[in-house]
């Protein structure tokens, strides 16, 4: 994969096992241009956080790494498929090995807590014995400390708990990627560390790699194991959160000062 | 110039319909089907719409009854009530009426529910979890509002014509006997085939329009409320303008 021309090369890292791949992606919404010639590697069991600013490509990324955008050009390659040239019973496949959480939770507000975790389950596992599927449930809902909410319909849940419910939807079928979009948006400091600390916890515990979109920098500080900016469509600038905080740039700078 | 921008999204509309109607049948129809939510479909489409197309269809047969005796009295000709009411129910009031009360309900509710779907990313989530938003959500809603409202339009019919009954005994005493057996006299299969046949389009246009409206919903409430309303508005226009085609193609083969 070339670097891209602009990229401020801040600290290098050792070659390990890609998760993700994503090489010269461009994506474009009639003559707004969101992604130009855009690069990122993420590794294995790697956190990456993906900063920008408001309408610079960030969710149309994640949404194009999981094949609910298609790229205009370039490949992604997520653990060992290019999603771009997936079919539809491809891209299926692949959804099993990844979640996604969205920024809105996006739970099914006409189905209780369980559905919502054994909807997933049973689109793609259409096997899965019931006692099978009740087991994940409780161990989903007990991952995230909210096993008494099982019949409970989502209007009757708090923004921190509707979180953790998105969260466990989202692990249920224990991915090994996991792309989040702006996790912690919307809640009080207090339950945004709890949802950093629960994605620290369920990352140990499932070995997960994961792009997260986040404007939290504590939420940044606290889960990124590397930091990329993403400006002007490109791959602007990529390191560990501090030393993107020590940089001089004054793009990257805004970002650490606000 | 307002005109040709008028004209030119009147295209740029009918071509995403016609695409999106193009997906329905390439995504939705191929199998494996969606059986269990077709099931709940039909349920609340044409179980839970009942009530309300009875009510209306009742109210319209009585209505339609008591407005036409004072003209038929007047010309003599008060013994032909059954037949014009009956005919009139049966060939263009009832299926019009039932498809525009039934694209006022379903067609809005599918528009807001679709839309609302839409704009929280659930649409998103159902395609990130491994199912085919055309297939569960529009194929379902379009088949079950295409094989209902013929069954909804035949009941309420029925229910039209007892209206109608009530109506004639309000001035004169008939027996139900003899209302239906002068209704049935004169209805036949040329009456009732093509009334029922374009329900089955009227109601493919509703399940159509509210999933494509839905589907297309902007950002925001407002968004969800503008969907909801424009698919009721096109829908009834497309039930008209499917209406004015049928009459046509039915005179044509001279079936009328």
């Amino acid at each position: 994969m070339s670097t891209p021309e602009k990229t401020v090369s801040v600290k290098k890292e050792e070659p390990k096992v890609a998760a993700i791949t994503i090489s010269h992606v461009y994506k474009r919404f009639g003559p707004n241009v969101v992604l130009k010639d855009f690069n990122l590697v993420v590794n294995k069991e790697e956190n990456v956080v993906i900063l920008g600013k408001s309408g610079s490509g960030k969710s149309v990324l994640i949404k194009c790494i999981i094949g609910l955008l298609k790229a205009d050009k370039g490949s992604i390659n997520v653990l060992g498929d290019d999603v771009t040239k997936l079919s539809d019973d491809g891209l299926a496949k692949i959804r099993t090995k990844i979640g996604f959480l969205f920024q809105g939770n996006a739970l099914y507000d006409s189905m209780t807590v369980r559905e919502n975790l054994e909807f997933p389950l049973r689109r793609h596992w259409t096997d899965l014995a019931p006692s099978k599927v009740n087991a994940m449930v409780k161990e989903a809902l007990e991952n995230v400390g909210l096993a008494h909410t099982t019949e409970m319909m989502p209007e009757e849940l708090s923004g921190g708990m509707l979180k953790r419910i998105a969260l466990a939807r989202t692990m249920i079928l224990k991915p090994e990627i996991i792309l989040y979009d702006e996790p912690t948006t919307g809640l009080d400091p207090v339950t945004a560390r709890e949802i950093d600390q629960l994605i620290l916890t369920l990352q140990k515990k499932y070995h997960t790699s994961s792009i997260i979109i986040s404007h939290d920098m504590n939420c940044v500080k606290n889960i990124s194991d590397r930091v990329v900016l993403l400006f002007e469509g490109k791959c602007y600038a990529d390191g560990t959160y501090q030393s993107l905080e020590n940089s001089a740039d004054k793009n990257i700078k805004q970002f650490f000062e606000s | 110039m307002p005109l040709l921008t008028n004209t030119r999204e009147f295209f740029d509309e009918t071509g995403s319909i016609t695409k999106f109607t193009g997906r329905f049948f390439s995504h939705g129809m191929k199998p494996k089907y969606e059986l269990n939510e077709l099931m709940a479909q039909c349920y609340i489409i044409g179980y839970k719409s009942l009530p309300l197309v009875g009510l209306t269809g009742f109210i319209m047969g009585l209505v339609l009854t008591m407005q036409l005796r004072p003209s038929l009295v007047s010309y003599g000709v008060e013994s032909q009530l059954p037949v014009m009411v009956g005919i009139a129910i049966v060939r263009e009031i009832g299926p019009v009426i039932t498809a525009l009360i039934f694209a006022g309900k379903i067609g809005s509710s599918i528009g807001a529910e679709l839309g609302s779907m839409k704009v929280t990313e659930q649409i998103d989530a159902m395609e990130v979890s491994g199912t085919n938003p055309t297939k569960y959500l529009v194929a379902t809603r379009v088949i079950a509002t295409t094989l209902m409202l013929p069954i909804l339009t035949i009941l309420g019919d029925a229910i039209s014509l007892f209206g109608a009954y009530i109506g004639v005994n309000i001035n004169s005493v008939t027996s139900i006997r003899f209302f239906f057996n002068q209704v049935f006299h004169s209805i036949g299969y040329s009456d009732v085939m093509p009334a029922v046949i374009k329900t089955i389009f009227f109601g493919f246009a509703v399940g159509i329009i509210g999933c494509y409206k839905g589907f297309n919903s902007t950002k925001g409430t407002r968004g969800v409320g503008s969907s909801a309303n424009s698919a009721v508005v096109l829908a009834s226009v497309l039930i008209f303008v499917i209406d004015l085609l049928a009459v046509q193609f039915t005179n044509s083969l001279g079936l009328n």
